[in-house]
């Protein structure tokens, strides 16, 4: 290289530079903003921020006492547990469709005549343990179906979609099915030091997703299959197991959200978790966990329950009707992917 | 910054085809490119060197217009340009080669080699015409057999380079840009790929060609510049007249003696991994050999002679059709990967990016990723234990930037290698097949590892290593395996063997 093409290099790369150099220094100290654990959710929070201020402004009082934020958490803790199950569905390359009709299915059958006798007669634990079951069994068809059987996740829990519905609406004849042992609604739909045991159940189901996802074994290999289920397999992983285990896993995290409902709205009826697979899958994807897996964040997953639950909770309390909020739901998710994006894009991880 | 050697190549006041000067690109953490200057001429065949993570890649990527840089000026043909997008430096005429592959897999051969610009006639795309002109570019690089309807997913990673380099060829370019063409091809493959090479420049297309294989550098190249740490060590050397100790001190700053370690003699251990009759149709037929501890035995073959699928079928990963394989006395059961992994059986795959690294995780998560119960303790991560083993093997291997928390995708591509080998190095395996395991790295990094594996083989570990380079596989092995055409037909200590004995075999095998 002359010494002349090398003057004229620098010219122009001070030229050039200049711009960008400016906008660059900015934009790094968005960085720094963004990054790091805690700054990671700082869109999240923004948005549950705005929303807060929304109800501050339009409800005042109304939106800020401690029995609405109660009653913000209780309708969050239902779809949420729901999303973090499926937070670990997604994280590890698949998607359930299903797990409304599995709400549906779990607290119909916990709510059958003979369910609530057995529960009377022993402990109403029975309940409890029927609805984990049904979840969990039709986890185990979901996983079974597309880790063995080669079958698309889609396609399996569309059909379970159906299916768990249909059986539902088989079991309780399209009737509602009021809860009578009282002791289930006390415990679970009572309070603990005046918080509610729902929140409580929301609460554990997250930390517990939280260590699941980022401190064992388990969250690792979820983030293995997600990311590279072919290497995962040839570093020894079980995948098809794991997979199956993953499915089974969000099974029983709708069966303990329908015991939840149960004791909510003391009934058990086919139409329970009526497009829960939509909220959840938008809470989780809005949250920052990779739609195509390999990536995931439970902390993530639970802004985005309570972005869409205080959503609801600000147009309810205004009076608004549920189209306009359907339509502000959208621009949110879109707004928020967009956002979450151009964060991941700045920290050098893909979107 | 390094000593420069500087010699006028061209007549005064020529133009050159490509000149890119000062060229500065950041990311996250590092600056990849600290004021690069390269200048190409039409014709030439101009070879990019450096060390892993030297920039190489990120250069070609800013002349490809996949990355914006952040500073410098790219002049072409004279003009002063910007390469906004790919798009936009196709249409300059620079066809690009990526180092990691970008094929879609469920598409067609033909209709890979033409996406972005598919031989369409009123918006129809005109298949026949398109699978017929595949099939001439082809051709024209020696492989025919090379069918242009079947679906790339099908291809053995060198029939998917082969493609890539089709595609290439397919833009008439001016200027074609190579990153490490040959990492995943056998010699007899690299010597078409120079014969098309050769012709391109006779007809006045520039290629800039990387490559750590330094023994091609004096094959192909007519001109090198040498790339340190992001900036140009040497530019415009004369290929023929650099030395190649010269070129490696430029590149290490060192000068690195270029030996396999010594084999340890005597001490061999009793048969651990035992192979008999193992035979996929279509494949490899009736392939038995035994490796005992402390062992390095090396598989040479052609690239599609069934090598690799031999070692993924002693794995499990695919299932045999015919005969066994015995560790330590026990059987295996065919196609499960996790009876070999139980048996103590690692695979070190030969595809890093889709076989092998979970690329949204870091550098110490893939590492521990095939031995995470050596970290658990009731099923949770010691996460300090993890970092700090990560940390070792990331320091053995020289894994640049040593930083095991970083995003293994941000690595260059013979440190993502060098991550691959780390995860099998940790694992504690009682046989270690290693399936090209220094595929993309460096010359400093290469003696590392083949003392790495030595030691392992030592440590009482039974090792197979596959590789392309019949020079690593006599240098590094106790004994020889050749593979030609899906049979074993040779099995002799190494020191019995050269490296022509070596190659004639193989392409018996070929020509049979
Ligand atoms: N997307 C990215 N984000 C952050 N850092 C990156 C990214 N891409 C490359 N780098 C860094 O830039 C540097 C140069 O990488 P580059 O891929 O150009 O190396 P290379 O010379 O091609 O090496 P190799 O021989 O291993 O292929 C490395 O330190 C790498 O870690
Ligand atoms: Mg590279």
């Amino acid at each position: 290289m002359s010494a002349q093409t090398s003057a004229t290099a620098s010219e122009e790369r001070t030229s050039a530079g200049a711009p960008s150099r400016d906008s660059g220094g900015s934009l790094r100290g968005m960085t720094a903003l963004f990054s790091g654990p805690a700054g990671r959710n700082l869109g999240l929070v923004i948005a549950l921020l705005l929303l807060c201020v929304v109800g501050l402004i339009t409800a005042g009082d109304r939106f800020v006492s401690f029995d609405n934020m109660m009653t913000i958490l209780r309708l969050a803790s239902v779809i949420g547990v729901v999303s973090v199950g499926m937070t670990f569905v997604i994280t590890g390359g698949g998607i359930d469709l299903s797990v409304g009709a599995i709400v549906a299915l779990s607290s119909v059958w916990a709510s059958t005549i003979a369910t609530q006798t057995l529960a009377a007669d022993t402990h109403w634990l029975v309940m409890v343990t029927t609805a984990l079951l049904v979840g969990a069994a039709c986890g185990l068809v979901n996983g079974t179906l597309i880790a063995y059987g080669r079958m698309a996740p889609f396609i399996v829990t569309l059909a379970m979609l159906a299916g768990a519905r249909g059986l539902a609406e088989i079991i309780a004849q399209k009737r509602t099915q009021v809860v009578t042992v009282n002791e289930f609604i006390d415990v679970i739909g009572g309070r603990i030091l005046g918080i509610p045991v729902l929140v409580i159940i929301f609460a554990v189901v997250a930390v517990a997703g939280w260590i699941l996802l980022n401190r064992t074994t388990f969250g690792r290999r979820t983030l293995a299959v997600g990311g590279n289920p072919e290497a995962a397999r040839l570093a020894g992983i079980n995948v098809k197991r794991h997979t199956t285990l993953l499915y089974v896993l969000v099974g029983v995290a709708c069966g303990l959200a329908a015991v939840m409902l149960l004791a909510r709205t003391t009934a058990g009826t086919s139409t329970h978790g009526m497009l829960y697979e939509l909220d959840a899958i938008a809470a989780v994807v809005i949250g920052g966990t990779l739609l195509s897996g390999g990536r995931g964040t439970i902390v993530g997953t639970v802004f985005g329950v309570l972005i869409f639950t205080t959503l609801t909770n600000v147009f309810t309390l205004n009076n608004l009707d549920t189209s306009t909020q359907a339509v502000a739901k959208g621009v949110i998710i879109v707004v928020a992917v967009l956002l979450q994006q151009r964060v991941a894009a700045r920290n050098g991880s893909p979107p | 910054m390094g000593p420069r050697e500087i010699q006028v190549t061209a007549p005064e006041g020529q133009e050159p085809l490509l000149r890119m000067s000062g060229i500065v690109k950041r990311f996250p953490g590092v600056k990849a490119l600290d004021g690069i200057d390269l200048e190409v001429r039409a014709g030439d065949v101009h070879c990019l060197l450096g060390q892993n993570g030297a920039g190489k890649s990120t250069l070609i990527k800013v002349l490809a217009g996949a990355h914006q840089p952040d500073g410098g000026t790219i002049r072409w043909q004279g003009d002063d340009i910007r390469i906004v997008n790919p798009q936009d430096a196709i249409d300059h005429g620079i066809a690009t080669i990526y180092q990691e592959l970008d094929l879609v897999d469920g598409l067609t051969v033909a209709e890979n080699i033409y996406l972005g610009h598919e031989r369409a006639r009123w918006g129809v795309v005109a298949r026949a015409e398109a699978n017929r002109s595949a099939a001439a570019l082809l051709r024209r690089l020696g492989h025919p057999e090379v069918a242009p309807d079947i679906e790339v997913g099908r291809l053995s990673s060198a029939g998917k380079q082969i493609v890539s380099m089709a595609r290439a060829l397919s833009h008439d370019a001016k200027l074609i840009v190579m990153d490490e063409p040959s990492a995943v091809l056998d010699q007899e493959e690299v010597a078409r790929l120079f014969g098309v090479i050769r012709e391109l420049a006779a007809q006045g297309v520039a290629i800039v060609y990387i490559s750590h294989r330094l023994e091609e550098i004096r094959e192909i190249g007519d001109r090198v510049t040498v790339l340190k740490d992001g900036r140009t060590a040497a530019t415009g050397l004369a290929a023929a007249e650099t030395p190649t100790s010269e070129i490696i001190r430029l590149m290490t700053g060192r000068s690195i003696e270029y030996v396999f370690p010594e084999r340890s003699e005597g001490q061999r251990g009793e048969t651990v991994l035992e192979v008999s009759g193992l035979g996929r149709p279509g494949e490899f037929d009736d392939v038995s050999f035994t490796v005992a501890a402390g062992e390095v035995v090396g598989l040479a073959g052609l690239v599609g002679s069934g090598r690799s699928e031999i070692l993924e079928t002693i794995y499990g990963a695919r299932k045999a059709k015919a005969g066994t394989v015995t560790v330590a006395g026990r059987r295996l059961r065919a196609g499960r990967v996790g009876a070999a992994v139980a048996a103590g059986v690692g695979l070190c795959p030969e595809e890093r990016k889709s076989q092998a690294l979970v690329l949204h995780e870091s550098v110490a998560r893939n590492i521990s990723l095939a031995s995470l119960g050596r970290f658990a303790r009731g099923g949770f991560v010691n996460r300090r234990d993890e970092r700090r083993a990560a940390d070792d093997q990331v320091r053995a291997l020289d894994v640049r930037p040593a930083d095991v928390q970083r995003h293994v995708r941000t690595l260059s591509g013979g440190n993502q290698q060098k991550v691959v080998l780390a995860r099998w190095l940790l694992r504690e395996c009682r046989v270690l097949l290693l399936d090209e395991p220094t595929r993309g790295v460096d010359v400093g990094a290469r003696s590392e590892i083949y003392a790495l594996i030595r030691d392992l083989a030592a440590s009482g570990i039974a090792v197979v290593v596959v590789s392309s380079e019949i020079e690593e596989v006599i240098g590094l092995s106790d004994r020889v395996l050749v593979i030609s055409d899906g049979a074993l037909v040779h099995d002799s200590p190494a020191d019995e063997i050269d490296e022509h004995q070596v190659l004639d075999m193989v392409m018996e095998g070929e020509a049979a």
